[in-house]
């Protein structure tokens, strides 16, 4: 069995394959093919959720994408659990368990309900008016509660293990919408061999086709000849047909995104299938096809159970098999709910009566439902439902008043008329326009190369919109460059038509009463809140709308957005193209973050960049730290040490014999050219132009307002080659930086630059025995003092393979630094690794080289500095050529405020307890004594314990900082305040003796 | 995301591959030592930020690598033109809105 409501021979679906599914925790028994909500239907479930806010009971609206009300949550496993999946949407497995939304304890009994009797405290407005004040409540008391009592889901609390992936695609013609239109035009433009991507969202395509049981297309039924028309499609090598994928974003270029959801419905998806897969296409021309929303009518009580839109009564018994009730009533104000009223009638459904506010109508439909017997009241309104978790009766009342008259019913099947989806148009940024004789937003004027076809364009009528529809995909395949095409236009040989319907409140939900007639399923939104929002002065669509919150639930009003805006219009005695209809934005349905993020999660959400040195480290159990991307050995604990311990260990042994550095990360341009000395004079404040080859020098990159962007030691390997290196994280931008210049303001210049940063290995050695240890290895390059003074390079061989080796120190110890292609530098590293420990050297990691360079006060630009520091404020005026007439920053640094008095510059602050050290960004003050907020007159920008100094060190930049050598200063801090003395920047071996040492 | 006509490679490519670089037609002096004040705040700091038609620098960074020029419409955000560092100001627009 699949359900009471079931009616054998209706529908579309093999009565063979039975699916066992549950909801909350009942069992039931559905057919494959169905969706929740024709599964749940078909065991004659209606009540499946409770309102967002007044928690009212709510069965299902729709059959489709625009699903106010059946929100569930699908739960595969502990880790798999999706919130708020719209039941009308959820294809149906074996084995599917679904739970409900918003309600505590239980779906029938819900606490949260005594919100719909205090309702007059939650009206339009509710949240503004109520939760303003205190503003600090906000936060921390009202949104909590509001959430926590507020009708979403509950979101997964694991990971998601699903993978999901991506795709671009190119075509000439991107089809979106597979109905009877969107088939026309891809048959169309597939024909002339042109590609084309064909998309829907649903399982099955056809559109309204599922339910136009009056459809007849080159001889077949109209669901038959969209199969047939599909597997022609497929079976095209230029065409690429797309189901269950959603268009949910149309943004500049005709560049769209969808998503496919590709195992949300199999039972067991395995692993190798994504759960969905994001599509960015861009397409040359786009055809939209994507079909008109029913409306609902307007009227007191219209959310309870049962009532529902007439085309998704249709869906359900044409498509699935199933009778939505076995005496329903019909609420109508359009043709369209007649032929809902005649396919129940003859599947044996009891139709108790149509309500039809229209005075006299006539037509093929009101003509067919009298001859089944059907009752027709005209010029009537349905003014409330009876019924609570259930409607069980619709009262009826002449339109103009009058008496009343109750009819038991067990579903009110409405139809207000359809709204054409323009969403994806408007996204387009295509401006909309109103007819003004079908009550219509229809597509205006175009912003990109798309065409809107059938019932999205406002076009009445299979035949029309398959004519229409034809001749739109011939021509933007055409447009494209596509020869004329060769097949036929389907030929439309029965179908139905629809008249207009009506926007706004029925009677018995006017200005003159008080009752809750839903305007907005979804954030309940009552007709009342809406002519409330217009009374309390709101006067544009936008502004009633984010007072209501109408239209702004996940839905995003596809029901609710056009009778909201004729309420309000209707309030303001304005016509409704002068109150402006809302903007549509993406996503047209709800998607997940895990179809947008892909593959870039975990390890593949940012490169990870390692030296070639890093398996070294790692085996020797060093703990690292991130810096940019790269991971850079932080320090090297030794036998249970902790940070502390290693890190002192690691300063005082560098001192005492040598440390061994991996300095790889740090970034490395080749600047290479005859003019390459001309362009590092005007890149870097320093002079270059006479350093000899074989020297190196410190070199400061200025912005050109002045300020420091970038530093590192260069050397110039021959008169036109210079070796630049930059801050580890620096590279980058220091490229782009010397590009920009050499393209565009320099371009005389004859230079080449080349990043080299990951082309080298760099092995520092640092220390007095560092000459020891890397001499036996070195060939060719004569390691003496005279011969390779401080600040030298020399290119050789070291280990057999070719080096650049730098005599230069960031640790004030005479030093090295051993450049080697990357490709060697483990081999190298350990080579020297092993003369080191003939000296009884360490290795050392980047916590210990910081504590170091700070010591001999080496600055970390980006540490030290922050992009507001001039070369002088880092008492670095000796690294700015004097005697220059240009260079990038020459100007700004001599604006007024940069030469002005009181500047913040770097200096030492030493605690006058030497044990406690300071705390980086700690705020600096002259005195501790005045009130809070303090003048701060500067921060620390480095602080570490120096074991090699006994205690603890510091640099800050200080205002005026240079003139308070001596001075005492105070950080006050949480507990208590510190006291310093400002002093110089220097800390260890003032002289610079050890250089040489 | 935009597609963007890189005048080096003379292929239309996605944003992805470019970087903005800020307005374009700023010469930077030859004697930018002896500005004023007022022509180094004009050249450093002041953008025309029109609502319409913008001048501005692109560099196709995933790509060749070159600097360019690109005229956009703020309005629109469609690329009217593109043409190559150094080249003039276009005299004439094609397809300019206003
Ligand atoms: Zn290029």
């Amino acid at each position: 069995m699949s359900g009471a409501l079931r009616i054998p021979g209706a529908g579309r679906l093999s009565q063979a394959k039975t699916a066992r599914f549950s909801f909350d925790g009942q069992s039931y028994s559905g057919i494959e093919g169905d969706t929740l909500a024709s599964a749940l239907l078909a065991n004659g479930v209606h009540l499946v959720g409770r309102s967002f806010k007044y928690h009212r009971p709510r069965g299902f609206l729709s059959a489709g994408a625009e699903e106010p009300n059946a929100l569930v949550e699908i739960k595969r496993d502990a880790a798999r659990k999706t919130p708020n999946v719209r039941a009308t949407v959820q294809e149906l497995y074996d084995g599917l368990a679904a739970q409900s939304q918003n309600r505590w304890p239980s779906l029938a009994f819900d606490v949260g309900a005594v919100n719909d009797i205090a309702s007059p405290l939650f009206s339009a407005g509710f949240y503004y008016k109520t939760f303003m004040w205190p503003k600090a409540a906000w936060k921390s008391l009202y949104e909590p509660k509001i959430r926590a009592a507020a009708g979403l889901g509950v979101a997964p609390d694991q990971p998601d293990p699903d993978h999901y992936s991506a795709r671009f695609a190119h075509c000439d013609v991107l089809v979106l919408g597979g109905g009877a239109a969107g088939i026309a035009a891809a048959l169309a433009a597939a024909e002339t061999g042109v590609r084309v991507i064909l998309a829907d969202e649903q399982a099955e395509f056809g559109g309204s086709l599922r339910f136009e049981s009056g459809a007849k297309i080159d001889g077949q039924d109209g669901f038959a000849w969209a199969q047939a028309a599909i597997a022609r499609l497929k079976a095209l090598d230029n065409v690429r047909v797309l189901s269950r994928a959603t268009a949910f974003g149309y943004y500049a270029q005709n560049f769209v995104a969808l998503v496919e959801r590709v195992s949300d419905h199999l039972q067991n998806p395995g692993r190798d299938l994504p759960r969905e897969r994001l599509w960015q296409v861009r397409a040359k021309r786009v055809v939209l096809a994507t079909g008109a929303i029913e409306r609902h009518m307007v009227f007191a009580d219209n959310d309870r159970p049962g009532i529902m839109l007439a085309s998704a009564a249709r869906t359900y018994l044409n498509h699935y098999g199933v009778a939505v009730g076995r005496n329903v009533g019909v609420y109508t104000a359009n043709d369209s709910a007649y032929a809902a009223a005649i396919d129940l009638k003859k599947a044996g459904v009891d139709v108790a009566a149509i309500v039809d506010l229209r005075d006299n109508p006539t037509g093929p439909v009101i003509d067919e439902a009298r001859a089944l017997g059907i009752e027709i009241n005209f010029g009537r309104a349905v003014i409330s439902a009876g019924g609570k978790l259930r409607v069980t009766s619709m009262t009826v009342q002449p339109k103009n008043g009058g008496g009343e008259r109750t009819i038991p019913v067990d579903a009110i099947l409405m139809s207000a008329g359809w709204t054409p989806s323009v969403h994806l148009f408007s996204q387009s940024r295509g401006k909309v326009a109103f007819n003004d004789e079908t009550k219509r937003f229809v597509p205006g004027t175009y912003a990109q190369d798309c065409v809107s076809v059938g019932a999205c364009n406002g076009t009445d009528g299979l035949s029309a919109t398959i004519d229409e529809a034809y001749a739109a995909g011939a021509k933007a395949a055409k447009d494209t460059g596509a020869k004329a095409a060769r097949g036929t236009k389907p030929k439309v040989d029965a179908s139905e038509s629809w008249s207009r319907g009506m926007l706004g409140a029925a009677p018995g939900a006017g200005p003159d009463t008080t009752v809750k007639a839903f305007v907005d399923f979804q954030n309940d939104v009552t007709a009342k809140d809406i002519r409330q929002a217009v009374h309390e002065g709101m006067r544009s669509i936008e502004h009633v709308k984010r007072f209501t919150t109408n239209g702004m639930a996940t839905d995003q009003g596809k029901t609710s957005n056009m009778h909201g805006l004729a309420i309000a219009a209707e309030t303001l005695g304005k016509p409704i193209p002068q109150v402006g209809l809302t903007t549509f934005r993406a996503p047209y349905t709800p998607v997940t973050f895990g179809s947008i993020v892909g593959h870039a999660r975990g390890p593949l959400f940012d490169p990870t960049r390692k030296t070639a040195i890093h398996p070294w480290a790692e085996a020797q159990g060093a703990v690292f730290e991130d810096v940019g991307q790269w991971k850079r050995a932080w320090y090297f604990p030794k036998g249970g040490e902790d940070m502390h311990a290693a890190v002192d260990r690691e300063c005082v042994t560098v001192r005492k014999t040598a440390g061994l550095f991996d300095a790889s990360t740090l970034g490395k341009i080749e600047v290479v050219g005859p003019d390459a000395a001309k362009f590092m004079e005007l890149l870097y404040t320093n002079p270059w132009e006479k350093l000899e080859p074989g020297r190196c020098r410190y070199g400061i990159m200025l912005r050109e307002d002045g300020f420091i962007y970038d530093d590192g030691v260069v050397g110039r390997l021959a008169p036109d080659r210079f070796h630049v290196t930059t801050t580890t994280g620096g590279a980058p931008r220091v490229m782009n930086h010397m590009e920009d210049y050499l393209q565009t303001e320099f371009p005389h210049l004859n230079v080449w630059l080349t990043s080299t940063t990951e082309q080298w290995a760099v092995i520092a050695v640092q220390g007095p025995k560092s000459r020891d240890i890397i001499a036996p290895l070195v060939e060719g390059i004569d390691m003496s003092d005279e011969a390779l003074p401080h600040m030298s390079v020399r290119e050789g061989r070291i280990c057999g393979v070719p080096t650049r080796l730098f005599r230069m120190s960031f640790s004030g110890e005479r030093g090295f630094e051993v450049n080697v292609p990357a490709d060697y530098g483990q081999a190298v590293w350990e080579a020297l690794w092993a003369e080191g420990q003939k000296h009884g050297a360490t290795a050392y990691g980047t916590e210990a080289m910081h504590v170091l360079r700070a010591e001999k006060g080496y600055i970390i630009v980006g540490q030290d500095t922050d992009g507001t520091v001039t070369p002088n404020d880092a008492g670095l005026d000796w690294a700015v050529g004097k005697k220059k007439t240009d260079f990038v920053g020459i100007r700004g640094m001599a604006r007024p405020d940069l030469v002005a008095k009181g500047r913040k510059q770097l200096v030492g602050l030493k605690t006058k307890d030497p044990k406690v050290v300071l705390e980086e960004g700690a705020q600096v003050v002259a005195d501790p004594k005045q009130a809070v907020p303090m003048k701060m007159i500067g921060h620390v920008t480095s602080s570490y314990w120096s074991e090699n100094c006994g205690r603890s060190i510091a640099l800050a930049l200080v205002a005026g900082g240079r003139d308070r050598m001596g001075e005492t200063l105070y950080v006050p801090m949480p507990d208590g305040v510190i006291e310093v003395e400002v002093a110089g920047m220097v800390f260890f071996d003032e002289k610079g003796e050890r250089l040489n040492g | 995301m935009l597609l963007i006509r890189c005048p080096y490679c003379e292929e239309e490519r996605p944003e992805l591959e470019f970087r903005n670089a800020g307005e374009a037609h700023i010469a930077r002096s030859a004697d930018i030592a002896g500005e004023s004040d007022d022509d180094f705040e004009k050249f450093f700091f002041i953008r025309s930020n029109p609502k319409g038609i913008i001048y501005e620098r692109w560099r196709h960074m995933h790509g060749c690598a070159r600097f360019f020029n690109a005229v956009r419409d703020t309005v629109s955000d469609k690329f009217l033109m593109t043409y190559k560092a150094g080249e003039p100001k276009p005299a004439k627009l094609p397809g300019a809105s206003k």
